[in-house]
């Protein structure tokens, strides 16, 4: 039904069609969304600022606390435009997966691949509470955490696909990307956390007024020398975000049964920690916000326990089912997916619509395609990058091949 | 201000008697002074501490104890706990610390207490720092120096003498300098901090306390020696003689014996593990025709046994007129008791017979026959 608003004629999909018309109650829909989208062209320009709210209000759900007298808002607000960018962002890193699945499927992409789908809001969370000159590194499922820190789509699914235009010249693959600010893309599990520490000492060190965000999951959580960081982030005082992205399983075995203490926000001990619902965005980014102004204001570091989930199995590999029901898998997407917990509220908040998202996904799918016959048609490395990159400064101009008369040429 | 050799002995003792000695009765034009290894170390850290500010130490005992072999000696109180730092007793975390430090600007020397315990820590030495430029194409590089003593000791048993440099110089990546002497470690241990790769730099607890004669060239804080290549401690016609670390020593103490016999060795001082400096190598024994390695490590896969394979496959192989050799320290984890330890690894005695055997098909000499 259109319902009147001051913003002009705005008509609610979604709701139940209207119960009685002249070519009954789907037909009446049906000419119903027609008319909306009718006049929303008509409108086009005239668009934006008039149609929609630019600010609305949602409640989260209160952060668990460990060792911190204080907590992130409860009452969250969010700009027209943040809302955008969040969802354009969040089905960006959803349809880039999907199109990675597609692809290793096909064969195109080899090797490990481990998708990120489900746990969108974690990773964008994170990424608009902090900034660009913030650090960040973290393990292999990094696909979606390399878009958000400037990696452009080509080149993450260029290096999944081997490819000379890949981000690290296919000489990586899906666990080894890199960026500015941004150090991988680690396949060792747990090894990131004090190599994430070691660059917030870097930073302490220069003077910089930056954090590093060092990311791990359920599984790494008991690795010793995540305990070790832990004990000289402390020491050192040092600005960095430990961040432990709960997803429920460390490949195929549930938290229960790899951990003697599940409650990953406490494992920090001395750390102040807290546990935050890692399928809301505004969750995320409220929690990330509120640990990087307490480690900003030289506090020391923090933890932060993000609880998600994903949809497929630990890698392509794994069908992600003989350790859980399907039904599991259907329950979280039905009624936690991250997507469609910001769609229903930029939509019934009047912060966008239904249509205009639908032109995002539009817009997405499109880029992730171009992305995707990119990756498909460049060419492979030339021979010459296989002794590429071995050292900064090479001291010798050749290096040993296969047989001891191939010297091939090292730069 | 000592002056080298016999005739500085001279002067010290008349200046005992308290005769006045005047010094232009010796004029050499560089004025050389002993310093000791240890020394060399710690000037090296010193100067290039000075030079740049990115550069800061971290291990076990480094600062307030002044260093558990006291290399670092001074060096808190000079620079600050900023660029000095204390770690806890956890390897495979603050190697990983030290490797996010490079990774983000900084030049971090990270010292293992021994390298026995950079076991605990080698996922980041190797997965980490060696990996990093590869693995992203060259976006991330990795300037940092793992230093401490490798290798045996005296009477510290299996655990904590074990050599480390065919393990590491396995490694694409890596660099790994493996020095003897005092000149040796200021120029290379200065030249890894200065590089911008990472460089495991192999020291010997052993030669700590031993001084050389540091001519003045070495003295300055810009000298530096370039990693990758070996030197010709002695000429010699007869036979190449390769080492690293201490056994450099020993080599050259066999020369000396050898030669009162008329068998002239090439001692080659390799300084360097990876690379390797194989054209030296091959250039000598196109010179001599025989070739016999000598490590204190295990002889399966070691460092001897690269090279022998390496003149196997190069223009060195034609000139050989006997197979190439290994002189190794023995197979077995180091013992304890004081007899065996000495059995254990090769002694000068051991090269002397090694050597004299490939020269003249017999192991005693024909002086003493």
């Amino acid at each position: 039904m259109f319902v009147a608003t001051h913003n002009g004629p705005q008509f609610v999909c979604g709701q139940a069609p209207p119960v009685d018309g002249p070519m009954g109650q789907r037909g009446t829909y049906a000419i119903q969304c027609a008319l909306q989208a009718l006049w929303l062209r008509r409108n086009l320009g005239a668009r934006s600022l008039a149609d929609f709210a630019s600010e609305a209000t949602f409640d989260v759900k209160p952060c668990l606390l460990h060792g911190l007298e204080s907590a992130p808002p409860i009452s969250v607000s969010l700009s027209r435009e943040d809302g955008l960018l969040y969802y354009k962002q969040m089905q960006t890193i959803r349809r880039m997966e999907l199109k990675a699945d597609q692809l290793y499927k096909q064969k195109v992409i080899r090797g490990f691949c481990h998708l990120y789908d489900g746990q969108e809001a974690c990773g964008v969370g994170i990424e608009n509470a902090i900034k660009p000159t913030d650090h960040l590194i973290t393990a292999y499922r990094v696909h979606g955490i390399a878009y958000l820190r400037g990696v452009a789509l080509k080149s993450i699914l260029s290096e999944l696909t081997g490819r000379q235009g890949g981000c690290a010249k296919g000489k990586g693959g899906s666990m080894h990307m890199y960026f500015k600010n941004f150090y991988g893309g680690n396949g060792i599990v747990g090894a990131q956390v004090p190599l994430g520490a070691g660059v917030a000492f870097a930073l302490k060190y220069q003077g910089l007024d930056s954090l590093c965000v060092a990311m791990y999951g359920d599984g790494a959580a008991n690795q010793g020398q995540i305990f070790e960081a832990f004990n000289m982030a402390s020491l050192w005082s040092l600005p960095c975000l430990f961040v432990c992205e709960n997803n429920q399983f460390g490949m195929g075995t549930a938290v229960e049964r790899a951990s003697a203490n599940v409650d990953y926000y406490q494992r920090g001990d001395y750390i102040p920690g807290i546990k935050v619902d890692g399928m809301d965005v505004l969750c995320v980014r409220e929690a990330t916000k509120f640990a990087a102004d307490f480690i900003r204001s030289g506090k020391g570091p923090m933890l932060m326990e993000l609880e998600t989930y994903r949809y497929h199995g630990h890698s392509m590999s794994d069908p992600g089912v003989s350790y859980r029901t399907r039904e599991e898998i259907k329950e979280v997407r039905t009624k936690s997916d991250p997507i469609s917990l910001l769609r229903d509220r930029l939509v019934g908040s009047g912060l966008s619509s239904v249509e205009e998202l639908k032109e995002i996904d539009v817009k997405v799918r499109g880029e992730i395609e171009e992305a995707s016959q990119f990756a498909t048609s460049d060419p492979e490395p030339p021979l010459s990058d296989l002794t590429s990159h071995i050292y900064k400064t090479s001291l010798n101009s050749c290096i040993r091949g296969i047989t001891p008369w191939q010297q091939l040429a090292t730069a | 201000m000592a002056a080298p050799g016999v005739f500085g002995g001279l002067l010290r003792r008349l200046g005992g008697f308290g005769v006045r000695v005047r010094r232009s009765l010796h004029t050499s034009p560089a004025m050389s002074v002993q310093v000791t290894v240890r020394d060399a170390l710690n000037q090296a850290m010193d100067e290039e501490m000075e030079r740049d500010e990115r550069t800061f130490i971290l291990g076990e005992e480094v600062g307030q104890y002044d260093g558990a072999y006291k290399i670092t000696r001074g060096l808190l109180k000079k620079y600050g706990e900023k660029r000095v730092i204390d770690t806890p007793i956890t390897e495979m975390g603050f190697a990983g610390i030290a490797t996010g430090a490079a990774m983000a600007g900084l030049r971090p020397i990270c010292e293992f207490m021994t390298f026995n315990f950079s076991m605990q820590a080698i996922d980041q030495v190797v997965n980490s720092a060696a990996k990093a430029l590869y693995m992203s194409a060259g976006t991330i590089h990795v300037p940092i120096v793992f230093r401490g003593p490798n290798g045996a000791s005296a009477g510290v048993g299996a655990q904590h003498s074990q050599c480390f440099a065919a393990w590491y110089g396995h490694c694409p990546g890596l660099k790994v300098i493996s020095p003897w002497n005092s000149i040796d470690c200021k120029g290379l241990l200065k030249a890894a901090i200065r590089d911008d790769d990472p460089v495991v730099f192999l020291e010997n607890e052993l030669m700590y306390g031993v001084p050389f004669d540091m001519p003045e060239e070495a003295q300055s804080p810009d000298f530096l020696l370039p990693i990758g290549k070996a030197h010709v401690e002695r000429t010699g016609q007869h036979i190449t003689v390769v080492a690293h670390s201490r056994i450099v020593g020993f080599c050259l103490e066999a020369a000396a014996a050898l030669a009162k016999e008329g068998i002239e060795c090439e001692v080659i001082n390799l300084r360097s593990i990876r690379p390797l400096d194989m054209a030296t190598v091959e250039q000598s024994v196109m010179k001599t025709n025989h070739l016999m390695t000598v490590e204190g490590g295990w002889p399966i896969f070691g460092v001897g046994a690269e090279i022998c394979a390496s003149v196997m496959e190069g223009p060195a192989f034609d000139y050989l007129d006997a197979p190439a050799m290994r002189v190794t320290g023995v197979d077995v984890p180091m013992p304890y008791a004081r007899n065996l330890e000495e059995l254990a690894g090769p002694q000068v005695k051991d090269i002397i017979t090694a050597a004299r055997r490939m020269v003249t098909g017999k192991e005693e000499s024909r002086a003493t026959a």
